[in-house]
């Protein structure tokens, strides 16, 4: 017979922008262990319809780990307590009978709060926009043999395009620094040849639209690789720095861009 | 804007600035510790080291290392203070249950850490540089002895035109100053303080400029860890024996007692 669990979600509520929100307590019998953690909120949702109360708004789409929407802090830690796991795809085998289940939104300044959960990402819409692609008219995919590209870089780019700009290391970061995904984007375009040849400028632009938003800088104590839903490694941050140091250098003799 | 002007107004090119000062102190941290530990190897051996710091480079020049160094200081707390600012504007709201998966209590107090050895730094620049801590003032008669002794090598007076070299008595002025119990207590303090800021920063300031990657983050903070810890044992070391009695003053500066009967005698 399936394992069910008593509990109590502590979730944050917050009706907009505005309002300043606050914690509200909600008691929920019956989860079975093998729901997944948004399949326990959906039932939370529709014990609340039901008393005649608004359901919490959280944002999900793929529910499989593959689009970055499901983003709430979970006791916590950012997509909670399973390493390299998305709320989403959580189960609540992971909590146990009698527990209290405490859930908040991303909490950073250029995160702000829609609504309950809800946060408004757009800022890491406006570092993509600053220089995650490449100039050139791609056309139609051409033949995987047609541009040689050695397997370690294209495993080295291939873990670095796994973000899923989900915000789990701003959400972790007590800086609210987005240095883990502008690194990851940044390394992975970087590091291939088709991105390679505007290097420089991407990375000049996409640090620039970074600080512009409102991130904190890194402090370098890994909490963002701890809470990152991808395993996305601080190597990534490196590079970022890296690339960041040299293009500064170019720039100083010669401006890039 | 300027490149300059970005690369110092953005977090990125800040925390390098960090780093590359921080490279800097803690190259200076390591030879100032060394030099300092040949206090063990007798009263003269440290007078004549210090001899050779004030003596072997031209004023100027001594002044150029000087600047450097609290140049180097300044902008490492300036780049810290505009970044803390900036990381805090960031971050106005707390988690309600607000935990750390793996972040080390080193990487997490660096501000703290910071800002006491700055007040140390400052203490100790007073304390032994400029040596005006009030009831501390060497040369000033009944407080703490006069301290020139005349320079010696292997064992024998250094004479130049006919006159014995004198110099200041670094041996007693470190010993003296040690016998305040709550001096050396926060010069140990200190440089444990030192020793936390260090294991996060060594290794932090490869990752800083981008020379870091997970593999050589683990060996980094092995090192990291070390060098804290030569750092800390190096620096307490000195306080501590000269509370104890380790560390003896020795008013001839080293002389055998028959050299020391010449060089009265010389001066005369
Ligand atoms: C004078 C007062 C000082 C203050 C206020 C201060 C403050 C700081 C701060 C806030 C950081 C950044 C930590 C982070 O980003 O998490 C840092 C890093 C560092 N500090 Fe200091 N510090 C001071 C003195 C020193 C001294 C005396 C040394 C060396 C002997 C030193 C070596 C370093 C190193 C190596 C780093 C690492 C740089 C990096 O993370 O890239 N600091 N310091
Ligand atoms: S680096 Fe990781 S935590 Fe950050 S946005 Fe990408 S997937 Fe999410
Ligand atoms: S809902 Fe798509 S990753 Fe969780």
């Amino acid at each position: 017979m399936e394992k069910t669990m008593n509990l109590t979600i502590r979730v944050w509520r917050q009706k907009n922008r505005l309002d300043v929100g606050k914690f509200a307590e909600y008691k929920l019998a019956n989860i079975s262990e093998d729901s997944s953690f948004l399949e326990m909120l959906d039932i939370l949702s529709e014990q609340l319809v039901a008393d005649g109360h608004e359901p919490v708004a959280f944002d999900h789409d793929c529910r499989e780990g593959i689009c970055g929407m499901c983003s709430m802090t979970i006791n916590g830690i950012p997509h909670g307590p399973e390493s390299g796991t998305t709320a989403c795809q959580l189960h609540m085998r992971h909590f146990h009978d009698g527990q209290t289940i405490t859930i908040e939104p991303w909490r950073a300044k250029p995160f702000p709060v829609i609504k309950d959960l809800v946060v408004d990402r757009t800022p890491l819409d406006k570092i993509i926009q600053a220089g995650g692609f490449i100039t050139a008219r791609a056309g139609s995919a051409v033949d995987a043999n047609a541009m040689p590209i050695a397997k370690g870089i294209a495993d080295y780019a291939m873990d670095a395009a796994a973000c899923i700009g989900c915000g789990a290391c701003v959400a972790a970061c007590p800086n609210a620094s987005a240095m883990l995904f502008t690194g990851a984007k940044v390394a992975h375009m970087n590091s291939l040849p088709q991105g390679k040849a505007e290097k420089d400028r991407r990375t000049l632009a996409m640090v620039t639209t970074m600080d512009g938003e409102g991130f904190g800088g890194c402090t370098n104590i890994g909490e963002c690789e701890a809470a990152c839903p991808k395993s996305i490694p601080l190597d990534m941050i490196a590079h970022l720095n890296r690339d960041y140091a040299v293009a500064q250098m170019k720039n100083f003799f010669k401006p890039v861009a | 804007m300027c490149s300059l002007c970005s690369f110092f107004k953005s977090t990125i090119g800040r925390k390098i600035l960090m780093a590359l000062t921080g490279l800097v102190l803690v190259l200076f941290v390591m030879g100032h510790m060394l030099g300092n530990l040949q206090i063990f190897l007798g009263a003269e051996v440290i007078n004549a080291y210090a001899y050779k710091l004030h003596h072997l480079l031209p004023a100027a020049a001594l002044w150029g290392i000087r600047i450097f160094l609290l140049g180097s200081i300044a902008v490492h707390i300036w780049a810290a203070v505009t970044l803390t600012l900036d990381n805090r504007k960031a971050r106005p709201d707390r988690y309600d249950d607000d935990k750390m998966v793996q972040a080390s209590y080193s990487s997490r107090t660096m501000r703290m850490s910071g800002i006491i050895l700055l007040a140390f730094i400052v203490f100790h620049i007073a304390h032994f540089t400029a040596r005006n801590v009030p009831g501390m003032q060497y040369e000033e008669a009944g407080v703490i002895e006069p301290t020139m002794v005349p320079l010696v090598k292997h064992g024998e007076v250094v004479v130049k035109n006919g006159h014995p070299v004198d110099t200041f008595n670094v041996n007693d002025m470190m010993v003296d100053g040690f016998q305040v119990w709550w001096v050396s207590v926060f010069y140990i303090v200190a440089t444990g303080l030192l020793c936390m800021h260090l294991t996060h920063g060594v290794s932090s300031m490869f990752q800083s400029v981008g020379l870091r990657n997970a593999l050589w983050r683990k060996r980094l903070d092995r090192v990291a860890l070390v060098y804290g810890w030569v750092v800390f044992l190096g620096f307490a070391v000195i306080p501590l024996s000269a509370l104890t009695g380790i560390l003896k003053k020795d008013p001839t500066g080293g002389l055998p007692v028959a050299a020391a009967e010449i060089t009265e005698t010389l001066h005369k």
